[in-house]
């Protein structure tokens, strides 16, 4: 925002923190992206029965841009991993990712000659929800993880994270 | 992306491998002029996973579990067919209980797979709330994959030579209920769609392929019969004891989207009715096979037996030696015809595991489907084809 | 098999034997399931009859796939590429296969893309898995496996898994996962 390089470390910075850091975890935008299996049951999630637009995340984003969560649901193979990672670089910062399920996590039962075994080799990982696949309740429980986390992020780390380029 | 050719006049555009509308990671080609689709070249191979190269790896128990993964939306079929296809290599013959009990959960699955068909068809085609009730009855379905075999969709649950285990105890009355509640769901969908103006103006018409041509181009379930074609494998190579179920082969007329909206519905009325005979005619008996030496023995006797418990720790390590030769076993999936090559080598592992997938052939007509349409029918011939990118890149 | 069953097996067997008799090799009946083993040069003109027939209606080609036999005397014997197309009869539903053995070196055999549009992509996913040449196709390019694989990966010499560096004490240059 480039408050944070005017104000210096204070009660202030750390106010302004906790406030964004608020907005950040109660307006996080899924990237709408399935890969395999466990894409069906990022749908159940998001649909009627488990609800996950009880906290703030039903709008799933066709587009990278207007995206600040990827969701890798499944299987990333050879063919497929350089497109992931195009489609993380074009998402603004701030940005997280979930790997879900066995399979984008450490490659799952496949371990051959077509899969990436996990998807932290390609792109950075947050949160690792394990299953083949997910029960829904688990990937609610790791967006909830994932929203602990964003709380403990302060503007000042990113900042440092992401260069001298802040927006 | 889009690249402008100047003689030519046409755009291509790119659609996918992440797109909304692609059902996966779908990568199209599209050649436009205008509005019109000149020519579509669907790029597959984006979820290759190499489960062919991997199941050819393991014992023949162990290959099991990756056919879940393969058609995620209808994983007991898969099971039923790699199931099939090694007690043919086998020479083996399961008891009456299992073959009703195989029915029962592949016809569910096919009411599961329709039944997300039925809820991402109609979102790409606008009607958003679809889904939502597609989505919550299939829930119930999944419910009782759960109770069977503790998972909500990689359930492995029909094994070779049987099932994991004994159907759970109120499987009867949970199925019903089941049934129950996706018939008043149909009936509620056919009102949403059925005469819904902007569903139809979408749908008839559009992604037509004639009689011949399907035949031509080895299309398979839906797609054919939509064409008017009646071949059923359910009817035609009957397995698993499908010749005692009375049962209509639903077919179309013209091979358009909206006959195979209308064929997949009303398969799913068979389905249930197919599933209400298995239920009432549920044969009593074991949940398993006994080939001593090539199916697992039940769990109670690897505890109390010598024998079994040596069978069960040679299968268990060493798994059984297969004859050598080739079998096919072909199965009417939800998606089409689902088949298992299972070539034999005389070891302990397949030499060869080929699956016919049934979406991956069925895409492959998708450049005559899209010829000369709009560009936003492109969609509804996508969504109207039923494909799960995880069978067709496998 | 029941005896309809077999009245259709002997009748695509007498079909095939009495006009192609020359290109037929053997058959067996593995498991109740017809296959008549023939010459590569015999695909073409056996197929193109079965569509011209009428009586049959062998007009669906349901599946087509290849077996690496590397290393078997099965492959010894007869060739190591054992290709497969699985032939359906539209008026009497039976499924019957032929079968063509192909060596090890250049395996080729006539596609069947004149023939049926199904056999286009089955033909390139054999070829991208296995390598086989199918001479005639319009468009024999990879299908499945990324362009910069190297090899036919299902064929039994080619390894399952591929290693990849996890992480490197040289910072010069840092593995190359993907490239």
């Amino acid at each position: 925002m480039g408050l944070e390089e005017k104000i210096p470390d204070s009660v202030i910075m750390t106010s302004l923190d906790k406030m964004v850091n608020w907005a950040h975890k109660r307006s996080m935008w899924p990237l709408g992206f399935g890969l395999a299996c466990c894409a069906i049951e990022m749908i159940s999630t998001f649909s009627a029965h488990f609800d996950l637009a009880r906290y703030g995340m039903e709008v799933m984003r066709p587009s990278p841009r207007q995206a600040d969560l990827m969701i890798v649901a499944g299987r990333v193979s050879r063919k497929m991993a350089p497109v992931v990672k195009r489609l993380y670089e074009q998402m603004p910062n701030p940005k997280w990712v979930i790997s879900m399920g066995a399979c984008a996590s450490c490659g799952g039962v496949f371990n051959n000659y077509a899969l990436v075994q996990g998807v932290d080799r390609v792109i950075p990982v947050d949160i690792y929800v394990p299953g083949c696949p997910p029960r829904p309740e688990q990937l609610m429980d790791g967006v909830l993880k994932l929203h602990a986390k964003v709380e403990t992020e302060s503007l000042k780390d990113k900042r440092e994270e992401w260069g001298t380029k802040i927006a | 992306m889009t690249t402008a050719t100047a003689e030519a006049k046409t755009l291509t555009i790119n659609m996918g491998p992440q797109h909304p509308s692609t059902h996966g990671v779908l990568r199209v080609e599209l050649e436009v002029e205008g509005e019109t689709v000149v020519k579509a070249t669907p790029i597959i191979g984006y979820l290759h996973t190499g489960i062919e190269k991997t199941m050819e790896s393991k014992l023949y128990y162990k290959a099991a579990p990756c056919t879940d993964r393969m058609d995620y939306l209808a994983p007991m079929s898969n099971n039923l067919g790699y199931a099939l296809a090694v007690e043919k290599l086998m020479d083996i013959d399961v008891p009456d209980k299992v073959k009703w009990a195989r029915v029962c959960l592949a016809e569910l699955t096919r009411l599961n797979s329709h039944l997300v068909w039925l809820g991402t068809h109609a979102l790409d085609l606008g009607a958003m709330s679809m889904v939502l009730y597609a989505m919550r009855d299939r829930e119930s379905v999944v419910d009782i994959y759960e109770a069977c075999g503790g998972q909500r969709m990689m359930t492995t649950y029909i094994r070779i030579g049987g099932l994991a285990d004994d159907l759970p105890k109120d499987f009867d009355k949970r199925v019903r209920n089941t049934l129950k509640q996706i018939k008043a769901g149909i009936a509620d969908y056919e009102t949403l769609l059925k005469e819904n103006q902007i569903f139809i103006n979408r749908t008839k018409d559009v992604a037509v392929i004639s009689a011949e041509d399907a035949i031509n181009w080895s299309l398979s379930g839906p797609m054919l019969r939509g064409s008017g074609i009646a071949r059923d494998l359910r009817k035609d190579a009957p397995y698993s004891g499908y010749e005692n179920f009375d049962f209509k082969v639903c077919i179309g007329e013209k091979g358009d989207a909206y006959d195979r909206y209308r064929l997949r519905i009303e398969e799913m009325n068979e389905s249930i009715k197919i599933i209400e005979q298995a239920l009432d005619g549920m044969p009593e008996g074991p949940s398993r096979a006994h080939v001593p030496g090539v199916v697992l023995p039940p769990k109670l006797d690897v505890l109390e037996k010598m024998e079994s418990m040596i069978f069960h720790f040679k299968i268990i390590t060493h798994g059984f030696d297969a004859p050598v030769g080739g079998v096919y076993q072909g199965i009417e999936s939800p998606k089409g015809e689902l088949g298992f090559y299972i070539a034999g080598d005389g070891t302990n592992m397949p030499r060869r595991i080929r699956v016919r997938p049934p979406s991956f052939i069925n895409l492959a007509s998708l450049p005559k489907l899209c010829e000369g349409q709009m560009l936003s029918d492109v969609v509804c011939a996508i969504g109207s084809i039923d494909i799960v990118l995880g069978e067709v890149d496998r | 098999m029941t005896t309809n069953a077999s009245q259709h097996r002997d009748l695509i067997h007498r079909f095939v034997t009495e006009t192609f008799g020359q290109y037929v090799l053997s058959h067996d009946d593995f498991r109740g399931d017809l296959s008549l083993y023939i010459k590569a040069e015999g695909l073409i003109p056996i197929c193109e009859a079965f569509l011209e027939d009428d009586s049959l209606q062998v007009h669906f080609l349901a599946d087509l796939t290849v077996v690496d036999w590397l290393d078997t005397e099965r492959g010894d014997e007869h060739g190591r590429f054992e290709v497969v197309y699985n032939l359906w009869s539209m008026r009497h539903n039976y499924r019957f296969f032929l079968k063509v053995f192909l060596p090890d070196t250049e395996p080729r055999v006539a596609s069947l893309t004149d023939l049926w549009q199904g056999a286009n992509w089955m033909e390139r996913e054999a070829y991208d898995l296995f390598g086989i040449d199918f001479v005639g196709h319009p468009n024999l390019e990879k299908i499945l496996t990324p362009d910069d694989l190297d090899g036919f990966p299902l064929r039994k010499d080619f390894p399952l898994t591929y290693e990849v560096p996890h992480f490197t004490w040289n910072k010069d240059q840092p593995p190359e996962v993907i490239r």
